[in-house]
C-alpha cells in the first residue's frame, strides 16, 4: 500500500528536488493537498453516515416522537421496554426478529450452496457460458420492487401461473402462497433465491476461474474422486471469496425488507413482518424513533456477533493453515 | 515429493482413467446442458411473462387459465397508466432517471477524487480515513436510516429528489473500489508528470482519470442500478404521489390496483426496461465490477 513507489525513482525525484530548495520534492504533496481531494466524499461521509451513526445512539435514549417539538431524555428505557417480555413493545418485536431468522436461516443456506452448484456447472468453456451467465445474473439487475409485484401475481392462488403449472403436474393448485404458513417463508426465500442467486454466483465463477487447471489435473490423476477434488482444490480456492459472501450474504438476508412489504404484507398476521420493516414503520410510520432506534441498534449487535463470529471462523482456519506452513 | 513411485502403472491408470472419461465426460457435457439451459427457462420465464402481461387486457391478464400470448394485444395498460393522475409512471420514471443519474454522477467524482490521495499519498491521518472507510463498510445501513430520516427533514430535503441523490452518494464501497483500481495503476507516468510540474490535481484529471475509466463506468453503473432499483429509503421519504422513483411508485399503483394485474405488470416493466437496457448491453462491465466486489474483503 505505501511502497508504491519504486526507491530509485524517490531517490532520483529527492536529488532534482534538492536543486530547488525553496520547492518541497513534487512526491511529497502539500499537506492541504490530499484533504483537498478528500474534501467532498468526506463532506457527504460525516453528514450521511458517520453523524448518523452517532445520532442514532442519541436518538435511542430519548423518547424521540418526531411529531411532538420535546424528546425527553429517558436513558436506556427504550431498550429496556424491548428486552423487558412484560412490556408491550417487546412482544412484537421479538417476533420480527424471529421472522428475521426464519428467513436469514432459511435463505442463506440456499444462498450458498445454489449459486455454487451453478457456478461450478458454469465453471468450463462451452458456447453460450457468457450468455447463460446473463440470463442467471438478470434478475438482480432488477429491484426488490419489479420483483416482489411480479411475484405477487405469479404465486397468486386463484390466477397465478405457479399453481397454475403445478396442477398441470398434478400437485395441488390452490396453495395460498402469500397468505397461509408456512407457504408465505417458502414463497419469500424462493423468490429470493431466484432474484439474487446470480449475484453470488457470479462471484464463486470469478473465483473458480482463479483455480489453476493443473491442480485439477494432478488431483484427477493422483486418483482423487469428485468428491475429494472438491474438497482438496475447489474449496481452498474459495477461500478467498467465501468469508465474503457468507457475510454479505447474512447481511442481506437479515435486512429483508421489500420482499415482505410487497408481497405478504408481514402476514399472514404479522408473522412475515420482518425487524427492518418493524422498525421502518415505528421510526418513519409512527415516529416511535427512540424506540425504532433502539431496535436498529440491537439489530445490529446481533448482526455485528454472527459477522464477527464468521470473521473469527475463518481466520482461524487460515492460523492454522499458515502454522503448518512455518512448521514445515 | 516422497520416494518415488514405482513407473510402469502410471501410464497404465492414466490410459484407463482416459478411457473412462470419455464415455462419461459426454455423457456429463449434455446433463450439464439440460440442466442449465432448464434453469435458464426458469430464469427468464417470469420476465417473459411479465412483458407479455403487459400488453393483456384486463380481463385476459386474469383470466383462470393463464395465456403466453396476449389476446387481443393491446397498448391499454400503459395508456391508462400515462393518464392516470393519482400514479404518475411518467414522473415516476423522470424522478428516477434525474436521481440515479445525478447520483451515479456524484458517486464517482467524490469516491474517485477520494481514492486518489488513498492510493497514493502518504499523510497524517490517511490511516483513519482509510479505517473509517472499511468500518462502515461493515455496518448494516440500518441504524443509519431512522437518523438519516431527522438529518434530510432538517436540511429541508423531505420529500424531495435530493433526499434520493445526495445521502446515499456517501459511498464507502466506491472509495474502496476506485482505490483498489488506482493502485494497480503504473505510478511511472505520474511521476514523470509531476517531476515535470505538473500539479497533483493536473496530474488526476489528465492521466490517471484516463485510465481508470473501466473503473468509473462500473461503479457509474452499479450506483445507478442500486439507486434505481432502492426501496425502502424513497418508500419513506418520498410521500406524495408526483415526487415518488418508480420503485416507490410501484408500492402505490399496487396499493391503487390490488388485482390490476395488467397495470401492475405494464409499471413493472417500465422499472425494467431501462436497467435491463443498460445491462444487455454493457453486462460485462456489470458482472465483472460485482465479481470484483467479491475480492474486497
Amino acid at each position: 500500500m505505501t511502497a508504491t513507489l519504486p526507491t530509485d525513482a524517490l531517490a532520483t525525484a529527492r536529488a532534482s528536488a534538492r536543486g530547488a530548495r525553496r520547492r518541497r520534492s513534487p512526491i511529497d504533496p502539500a499537506p492541504a493537498t490530499p484533504w483537498l481531494f478528500l474534501a467532498p466524499f468526506l463532506l457527504l461521509f460525516g453528514t450521511f453516515v458517520l453523524l448518523p451513526a452517532a445520532l442514532g445512539v442519541w436518538i435511542s435514549l430519548h423518547d424521540w416522537d418526531y411529531t411532538f417539538p420535546n424528546h425527553p431524555f429517558v436513558g436506556l428505557e427504550n431498550y429496556q421496554a424491548l428486552i423487558d417480555p412484560s412490556s408491550t413493545a417487546s412482544g412484537p418485536f421479538w417476533e420480527s426478529m424471529r421472522a428475521t431468522g426464519i428467513f436469514t436461516l432459511a435463505s442463506v443456506p440456499l444462498l450458498l450452496v445454489i449459486p455454487l452448484l451453478v457456478a461450478m456447472m458454469m465453471n468450463a468453456r462451452f458456447p453460450g457460458r457468457n450468455f447463460l451467465r446473463a440470463v442467471y445474473f438478470a434478475p438482480f439487475v432488477l429491484g426488490v420492487a419489479v420483483v416482489s409485484v411480479l411475484w405477487r401475481y405469479l404465486l397468486d392462488t386463484n390466477i397465478g401461473l405457479v399453481n397454475h403449472y403445478l396442477g398441470l403436474v398434478g400437485l395441488p393448485d390452490a396453495t395460498a402462497w402469500l397468505t397461509s404458513l408456512p407457504w408465505a417463508w417458502v414463497a419469500l426465500v424462493g423468490v429470493t433465491v431466484w432474484w439474487t442467486l446470480g449475484f453470488n454466483a457470479v462471484i464463486y465463477l470469478a473465483a473458480l476461474q482463479d483455480i489453476p487447471a493443473e491442480l485439477y489435473e494432478a488431483a484427477h490423476v493422483d486418483g482423487a474422486s469428485a468428491w475429494q477434488r472438491f474438497w482438496a482444490v475447489t474449496f481452498p480456492g474459495l477461500k478467498p471469496v467465501l468469508m465474503f459472501v457468507v457475510v454479505n450474504t447474512l447481511i442481506l438476508s437479515a435486512n429483508m425488507f421489500g420482499q415482505s412489504y410487497l408481497m405478504t404484507e408481514g402476514g399472514p398476521g404479522r408473522s412475515t413482518r420482518t425487524a427492518i420493516y418493524l422498525i421502518a414503520d415505528t421510526g418513519l410510520s409512527s415516529f416511535q424513533m427512540g424506540s425504532a432506534a433502539a431496535m436498529s441498534y440491537i439489530l445490529t449487535v446481533c448482526l455485528m456477533i454472527l459477522s464477527a463470529a464468521i470473521f473469527w471462523l475463518f481466520r482461524d482456519k487460515d492460523a492454522r493453515r499458515t502454522g503448518k506452513k512455518v512448521r514445515r | 515429493m516422497t520416494a518415488a513411485p514405482p513407473t510402469a502403472p502410471v501410464p497404465d491408470r492414466t490410459v484407463r482413467v482416459a478411457g473412462h472419461r470419455a464415455g462419461s465426460v459426454v455423457r456429463r457435457r449434455v446433463a450439464r446442458y439440460v440442466a442449465l439451459y432448464a434453469l435458464a427457462l426458469v430464469f427468464v420465464s417470469p420476465l417473459l411473462y411479465m412483458l407479455v402481461t403487459s400488453f393483456k387486457t384486463r380481463a385476459d391478464a386474469t383470466g383462470v387459465t393463464p395465456s403466453w400470448i396476449p389476446d387481443p394485444f393491446t397498448t391499454q395498460a400503459f395508456q391508462t397508466l400515462f393518464s392516470a393522475s393519482d400514479t404518475p409512471v411518467l414522473t415516476w420514471f423522470a424522478n428516477s432517471m434525474i436521481a440515479a443519474t445525478a447520483n451515479a454522477v456524484l458517486v464517482v467524482a467524490t469516491a474517485s477524487m477520494a481514492a486518489y490521495p488513498l492510493a497514493r499519498m502518504q499523510f497524517r491521518g490517511k490511516g483513519i480515513v482509510f479505517g473509517l472507510v472499511v468500518a462502515m463498510l461493515l455496518v448494516p445501513g440500518v441504524i443509519l436510516v431512522i437518523p438519516n430520516y431527522l438529518i434530510v427533514s432538517e436540511i429541508g430535503w423531505l420529500n424531495s429528489l435530493l433526499a434520493i441523490i445526495v445521502p446515499t452518494a456517501a459511498s464507502a464501497f466506491g472509495v474502496f473500489f476506485m482505490r483498489q483500481f488506482f493502485v494497480n495503476l503504473p505510478v511511472e507516468l505520474e511521476e514523470a508528470a509531476l517531476l515535470d510540474g505538473a500539479n497533483r490535481w493536473e496530474v488526476f484529471v489528465k492521466i490517471v482519470l484516463p485510465l481508470a475509466r473501466p473503473a468509473m463506468a462500473t461503479l457509474a453503473l452499479l450506483a445507478f442500478l442500486t439507486n434505481w432499483n432502492d426501496f425502502l429509503w424513497p418508500v419513506y421519504v418520498l410521500f406524495s404521489p408526483e415526487t415518488r422513483t418508480l420503485p416507490a411508485g410501484l408500492a402505490t399503483l399496487q396499493g391503487a390496483n390490488q388485482v390490476r394485474y395488467d397495470l401492475l405488470m405494464a409499471g413493472a416493466v417500465i422499472a425494467s426496461v431501462p436497467v435491463m437496457v443498460l445491462f444487455s448491453f454493457l453486462q460485462r462491465f456489470i458482472i465483472e465490477g460485482v465479481s470484483r466486489s467479491g475480492l474486497k474483503g
